[in-house]
């Protein structure tokens, strides 16, 4: 008890060194520069020592709880005697396709520690407030969780297979550029955020710990070369399915409003 | 105080349903997949419920602090009308969040090991140190210019998607020419730039310049600061790779 206690009170300490350059940039220009002081300051200053101790204690409750566990799965299920265990036939060399609860577990981990990420709900509070409502918090979240895991999971079969990063990643540029031309304009510069903000706090660690147990295990990989790389991924698909989300969103309007002209038009030839 | 009691009840109930799914999933792989117990289940327990009131805490803490922060700031400049000290900021914003970002200085210290091993700097403390340092600053220095293109964009109304096109083809071409070892570095290093709490703030800022000038709308060009702290990174990084390399 008494050294998670201080585990809690370390964390607050570094996570102080990571708040303290922030803070003091922005109070010294708001003295020095702008010359204002500064409205609400009680308040803000509550709220950032909310923002520490919480941040604090999430950091503390993941290294205690979420990563050895999720570290230790996915050092399992990478491992061959696992993969080997689980087949109907006899093997000596394992295909792509044995891979098959890696990719799972590569999706539901993806999926899982995105909707937990603070500070994607913290842009999905921000979208929702911007957009009067049209996007909601959690429309925003899921989309970008469905792309992350979409990401990891191609990412992980790329680790397996060995196919150089770059052809998955350009290829995935251009497709998010054409996606650009046809998505709503209004959509665009979020739906680039989403990519940036995504792996950060939660999600970063697990899945690093993934890729570098697939590139250790899978034959033939570096696990310098390979091992990295899948946060790219995560950062690329959330752009394609939060563009789609809007699509889907303003498909859906259209479509409702050409029924009611519809039956508009119906109403009046009946009258 | 029943109030009270209950609004904050909500806020951990919200927490909790926000770390529901990947209860589920550590469980079901767990116990479905791996057939195995859940090891050591009561230090899990404490964890979850640390994990559950330090997100609760965060929420409350972004609501009061760090976007009324970004706003008041972004509102206060755009009264100023002075774009030099706007963009000085914007650097020092940038630049300073990332400099002693933990997330990067891991980063960095991974990548000057591997560049050791592939002998591109000599195997001493002292190599590895200045080639991690070198790059940490290339990567906040990035940071600092990508929030300064990004305010001068937000200033100017400029569509974000040429910018970021153009960015695209600047990491396709740098692709092409940096060494092998680095690209995957590169290519992460625009992931973890951005922090849980420069993020909101940066956030805030955007959104918050684009409702105080006149023309501009916070939906269109609010967003895309992060977008771009995330893109050119990977552009220097690789750029730093060609040079040291």
């Amino acid at each position: 008890m008494i050294e998670l206690l201080l585990h809690i009170w370390n964390t607050i300490l570094a996570t102080l060194q990571d708040l303290l350059p922030i803070v003091l940039i922005i109070f010294g220009f708001q003295l020095f520069v702008l010359r204002k002081a500064i409205p609400h300051l009680k308040r803000i200053l509550i709220g950032l020592l909310y923002v520490l101790v919480g941040l604090a204690l999430f950091l503390v409750g993941l290294e205690q709880a979420l990563f050895p566990l999720g570290k230790i799965m996915a050092e399992q299920l990478t491992d061959p005697a696992f993969i080997m265990g689980g087949l109907a036939r006899t093997a000596d060399v394992l295909q792509w396709y044995d891979y098959g609860w890696v990719y799972i577990f590569a999706a539901a981990i993806g999926f899982s520690t995105t909707i937990a990420e603070p500070s994607l709900i913290a842009v999905a509070i921000k979208a929702r407030q911007v957009s009067a409502g049209a996007i909601t918090v959690w429309g925003l979240r899921i989309a970008v969780a469905i792309g992350v895991a979409i990401g990891i999971s191609l990412g992980s079969f790329r680790i397996v297979t060995g196919i150089p990063i770059q052809y998955f990643i350009i290829t995935g540029y251009v497709f998010v550029l054409i996606q650009t031309w046809f998505a709503p304009k209004s959509i665009v510069p979020l739906a680039f955020d989403s990519g940036g903000v995504t792996t950060s706090t939660v999600t970063v660690p697990l899945v690093a710990a993934l890729g570098l147990g697939l590139a250790n295990t899978v034959p033939g990989r570096n696990m310098m070369i390979d091992g990295f790389g899948l946060i790219a991924f995560a950062s690329l698909f959330p752009m394609m399915t939060v563009m789609g989300y809007a699509q889907i969103g303003e498909w859906r309007y259209k479509r409702a409003q050409r029924k009611y002209a519809e039956e508009d038009a119906k109403r009046e030839n009946n009258e | 105080m029943n109030q009270v009691i209950g609004k904050l009840f909500s806020i951990l109930l919200g927490s909790f349903r926000d770390l529901l799914p990947i209860i589920l999933v550590v469980a079901f792989f767990q116990l479905a997949v791996l057939q195995q117990p859940i090891p050591q289940l009561g230090s899990i327990l404490i964890g979850t419920l640390l994990v559950v009131l330090g997100l609760a805490f965060f929420i409350q803490g972004l609501e009061m602090a760090l976007f009324p922060i970004g706003e008041t700031i972004a509102y206060a400049f755009a009264d100023k009308g002075s774009s030099v000290w706007l963009l000085i900021f914007a650097f020092s914003l940038g630049f300073g969040t990332t400099v002693a970002e933990p997330a990067l200085i891991a980063v960095a210290d991974e990548a000057a090991r591997v560049a050791a091993v592939n002998g591109i700097v000599g195997n001493s403390d002292e190599a590895m140190a200045s080639y991690a340092f070198g790059l940490r600053m290339t990567v906040a220095f990035s940071v600092g210019l990508a929030i300064i293109i990004g305010v001068i964009r937000i200033i100017r109304g400029w569509p974000i998607q040429y910018l970021i096109i153009g960015g695209y083809l600047l990491v396709v071409a740098m692709t092409a020419i940096a060494p092998k070892e680095i690209i995957g570095i590169a290519y992460d290093s625009g992931g973890v730039t951005t922090s849980t709490v420069t993020v909101p703030l940066v956030t805030a800022l955007g959104v918050g310049l684009a409702s105080s000038i006149r023309g501009r709308n916070p939906m269109i060009d609010g967003f895309g600061l992060i977008a771009l702290a995330s893109l050119t990174p990977m552009i220097f990084v690789m750029a730093y790779g060609v040079i040291v390399h």
